[in-house]
C-alpha cells in the first residue's frame, strides 16, 4: 500500500517529548463462574506527547478492551486483573473507580465509535458538555463553563456554535455529533484522548475532515492520542506510531512508516495485503486465511500459527515481544526481515 | 401544536359520541328500572305514569336522541333514585374518586420508580431481587383481598388507620379534599396503598427493563468516560431516559385507576364515583350509569391528550404537527 505521510507527521514533534500515557503489563480478564477469559493480556504502550498511537487489530483483536481498560470502564463481568496506567508521569489504578472518575474526561478522555449513540438523545448538547467541565471543576461558573464548550465547538470546525449548544443531537448530523464527541473531550485540554474508531461510521469525506481536525488539535495542544482502528488507511495518514494486536496479544509496534512499509509479522504483512487499493492495477486482495480465534479456545504457542503462512515447528512455543536496536518489536520466531535457513 | 391539538379534540369528540352510542344502547338492553324502582304492587295507572314520567315509552331511537341533546347542553339527564340532576351526583363524586386515583398514581411513582431504577441498576443484588419477588406480589394478588386483608392488619388489630371514609375534609377551590387534613390523610393512606398496588408492581418492573436497556446505551458510557460521578449519570442520563416510556404507561394506566377505585372505594367505603356505580347498578339507575360511563371516557380523552403533550415536552424528538394522526 502507498502511505504517504503528510509532512507534518512525526516530524515537528519531537521524539523526546514527555510520555502522556504509559501502560504497563495490562491485564483485563472477563470473568464468569465457569470460565476466565483473557481479553488483554499484558498490553504495554507508550504514547508521547502530542503524538498518536494507533491501534490496530481485526474485530475481536482486544483493541477496544485495552482502551476501555486504560480508561477503567470496564464493567463486569469484566475485571482489570493487572497492570498499571501512568498519566503524565503520575500513576493511577485503574480498578480504584474514585482515581479513575477523577481522571476520566480531566486528563483521560475518551471518543467513541458510533456518534448516533454517544449523546444522551434527551440532554441539549449546553448541558453534556458543560457538565465534563462542572464535574472536575466546580469553581467554574455556568457562563464560563458555556463559553468554554463554546470555543471548543468553535475549534473542531462547528458552524455557529452558539446556536448548536442549544440543540439536542438529534438535530445534528452524524459528522456534527462526532465533532462534539470531540469537542466534549477537549473540554478540559486532557493529556491523552483515547479515540476507538471515531471515524469508522462517518462518510470517507467527513471522516477526512475530521482526521484534519484531530491533527490540528494533536500539534496545538500537544495531546496524546491512542487511536483505535482497523483502518490502515486512516494508520497510514494520520499515526506517528503503530501497534498491532492480536489475540489480546502485542504482535508488532514500531514508528508507522516502518511498520507499514517493512512489516516484521506475518500478521501486519496479512492486514496490509488486506487492504483494497484504489489503483486497480494493483491486482488481487490477499485476504489472511482463517478466522480470528476465539477468546476460549486460543492456540497453543503463536495465537497466529494456524492461521500463518510462514509457521515453523517452533511456533510451538509463544515468543516473547522482543525489542530490537531499532526500538521496534515484534513477537515472532522468525520476523520477515530475518534471512529464511538454508 | 395548536392544530394538533384541534386534531386530537376532534378524534375526542368522535371517541366521545361512539362511547355514547354504545354506552346507551347497552344499558337500555339490561333489565328494566320500572321494576326496581316501583312497588310491585303499585296501580297500573301510577306504573303507566312513572314510565311515561322517566320517556320510557318512547323508542330507542327517540330516547337516545333526547340524551344526546340533552347532553350537548349539559343535562344527562335526571337521577331515578335521588330525582337529581345525574352530572351533579357524578360531579359531587368526582373529586374523591380523583384524589384518591391521584394518590395511587403518586405513590406507585414515589415508590416505584427510586424501587425499579435500583432493581434495574444492581439486578444480581439481593435486593433487587426481594424487590422483583414482592412486585410480582403486587400484580398478583387480587386487590380487594389485599384490601381487606390491610383493613383487618391495620384497622383491626393494630389500629392504627381507620378503615373507611374520607375523614375530614378540607375546602380548596371549593372542593372537599381529604389530603388537606392529617385526619383525612390518615384516611386517604390504606385506599390508596390498597389501588397502589398492582400499578406498583408495573411500574417497578417497566422502570427496572428501561433501566437496564438504557444503561447499556453508548450515551451512558460517554458520560461515564466524561468522569460523571454515577449519581449524575444514573439520576440524570438514564433517568431522563426512563421517563418516556414511564410517562405513557402512566398517563393509559391513570383511565384504568379511576376504574379500579371502583372495588377499592367499595371495600373502604370511599365515597366516590365507584361507589356510587355500585349503588347505581344495583338499583339499574340508568342515568347516574351512563353519566359515570361518559364521563369515564371524558377522562381518558384529556388523559390521552396530556401524556402527548408530556411526551413532546420530554422527548425532543417527537414534535407534535403535521407527521402525526
Amino acid at each position: 500500500m502507498s502511505a504517504q505521510h503528510p509532512p507534518s507527521a512525526g516530524h515537528t514533534v519531537a521524539e523526546t517529548a514527555p510520555l502522556a500515557l504509559e501502560v504497563r503489563d495490562l491485564l483485563t480478564r472477563f470473568v464468569t463462574k465457569r470460565v476466565a477469559l483473557t481479553a488483554v493480556d499484558g498490553i504495554s504502550i507508550a504514547v508521547r506527547r502530542g503524538r498518536i498511537m494507533a491501534l490496530v487489530g481485526e474485530s475481536g483483536s482486544g483493541k477496544s478492551v485495552t482502551g476501555l481498560s486504560i480508561m477503567g470502564l470496564i464493567d463486569p463481568p469484566g475485571q482489570i486483573a493487572g497492570g498499571e496506567v501512568r498519566v503524565g508521569g503520575q500513576r493511577f489504578d485503574v480498578t480504584d473507580d474514585r482515581q479513575m472518575r477523577r481522571l476520566r474526561g480531566n486528563r483521560l478522555a475518551m471518543i467513541f465509535q458510533d456518534p448516533m449513540m454517544t449523546l444522551n438523545p434527551v440532554l441539549r448538547i449546553s448541558r453534556q458538555m458543560t457538565e465534563a467541565i462542572t464535574t472536575h471543576h466546580p469553581e467554574v461558573t455556568r457562563a464560563e463553563a458555556r463559553a468554554r464548550a463554546h470555543s471548543a465547538l468553535a475549534l473542531v470546525g462547528i458552524p455557529s456554535p452558539r446556536e448548536r449548544l442549544d440543540n439536542f443531537p438529534h438535530q445534528l448530523s452524524g459528522g456534527m455529533r462526532q465533532r462534539v464527541a470531540i469537542a466534549t473531550a477537549l473540554l478540559n485540554n486532557p493529556e491523552v484522548i483515547i479515540a476507538d474508531e471515531p471515524t469508522t461510521a462517518l462518510d470517507v469525506t467527513i471522516q477526512s475532515q475530521i482526521l484534519y481536525e484531530v491533527e490540528r488539535v494533536c500539534e496545538t495542544h500537544g495531546t496524546a492520542f491512542v487511536w483505535i482502528t482497523h483502518d490502515l488507511s486512516v494508520v497510514a495518514n494520520l499515526a506517528h506510531d503503530v501497534t498491532v494486536m492480536y489475540a489480546g496479544r502485542i504482535v508488532e509496534t514500531g514508528p508507522v512508516r516502518d511498520v507499514l512499509e517493512n512489516p516484521l509479522h506475518p500478521y501486519t504483512r496479512g492486514l496490509i495485503d488486506s487492504v483494497p487499493d484504489i489503483d486497480i492495477r494493483k491486482g488481487k486482495l490477499i485476504p489472511i486465511a482463517g478466522m480470528t480465534p476465539q477468546l476460549a479456545d486460543l492456540p497453543q504457542g503463536c495465537k497466529f500459527a494456524p492461521r500463518c503462512p510462514l509457521r515453523v515447528p517452533e511456533c510451538a512455543a509463544e515468543p516473547p515481544l522482543v525489542t530490537r536496536a531499532d526500538g521496534r518489536a515484534v513477537r515472532c520466531v522468525r520476523p520477515l526481515d530475518t534471512e529464511p535457513p538454508r | 401544536m395548536t392544530l394538533f391539538i384541534f386534531r386530537r379534540v376532534l378524534q375526542g369528540a368522535l371517541v366521545i359520541f361512539m362511547m355514547s352510542l354504545v354506552v346507551f344502547v347497552g344499558i337500555y338492553q339490561i333489565g328494566n328500572p320500572i321494576d326496581i324502582l316501583i312497588n310491585p304492587e303499585a296501580p297500573p295507572r301510577v306504573r303507566q305514569e312513572v314510565i311515561e314520567r322517566l320517556g320510557l315509552d318512547q323508542p330507542l331511537p327517540t330516547q337516545y336522541l333526547r340524551f344526546v341533546l340533552g347532553a350537548l347542553q349539559g343535562d344527562l339527564g335526571d337521577s331515578y333514585v335521588y330525582n337529581v340532576p345525574a352530572f351533579s351526583l357524578i360531579a359531587k363524586a368526582l373529586p374523591a374518586t380523583l384524589e384518591l386515583a391521584f394518590a395511587g398514581l403518586l405513590l406507585a411513582i414515589v415508590l416505584g420508580v427510586p424501587l425499579g431504577m435500583w432493581a434495574g441498576y444492581r439486578p444480581e443484588h439481593w435486593s433487587s431481587k426481594a424487590i422483583m419477588g414482592v412486585s410480582i406480589l403486587g400484580f398478583s394478588l387480587p386487590t380487594f383481598w389485599v384490601g381487606l386483608m390491610m383493613i383487618v392488619i391495620f384497622s383491626v388489630e393494630l389500629r392504627w388507620l381507620p378503615s373507611g371514609g374520607r375523614g375530614e375534609t378540607a375546602s380548596l377551590f371549593g372542593i372537599h379534599f381529604s389530603f388537606l387534613t392529617w385526619n383525612g390523610l390518615t384516611h386517604l393512606l390504606l385506599p390508596a396503598l390498597n389501588l397502589a398496588l398492582f400499578k406498583l408492581g408495573l411500574v417497578i418492573r417497566l422502570v427496572r427493563a428501561s433501566m437496564q436497556e438504557v444503561l447499556k446505551q453508548d450515551f451512558i458510557r460517554f458520560a461515564r468516560a466524561k468522569g460523571l460521578p454515577q449519581r449524575v449519570v444514573v439520576g440524570v442520563h438514564a433517568f431522563r431516559n426512563i421517563l418516556l416510556p414511564l410517562t405513557t404507561i402512566l398517563g393509559l394506566e391513570f383511565g384504568s385507576l379511576v376504574a379500579f377505585a371502583v372495588v377499592t372505594e367499595t371495600i373502604f367505603a370511599w365515597p366516590g364515583m365507584g361507589t356510587l356505580i355500585i349503588k347505581s347498578i344495583s338499583v339499574l339507575d340508568r342515568p347516574v350509569i351512563v353519566a359515570y360511563l361518559m364521563m369515564t371516557a371524558f377522562l381518558f380523552v384529556i388523559i390521552n391528550l396530556l401524556v402527548d403533550i408530556a411526551y413532546s415536552l420530554l422527548d425532543p424528538r417527537v414534535r407534535l404537527g403535521e407527521e402525526q394522526g
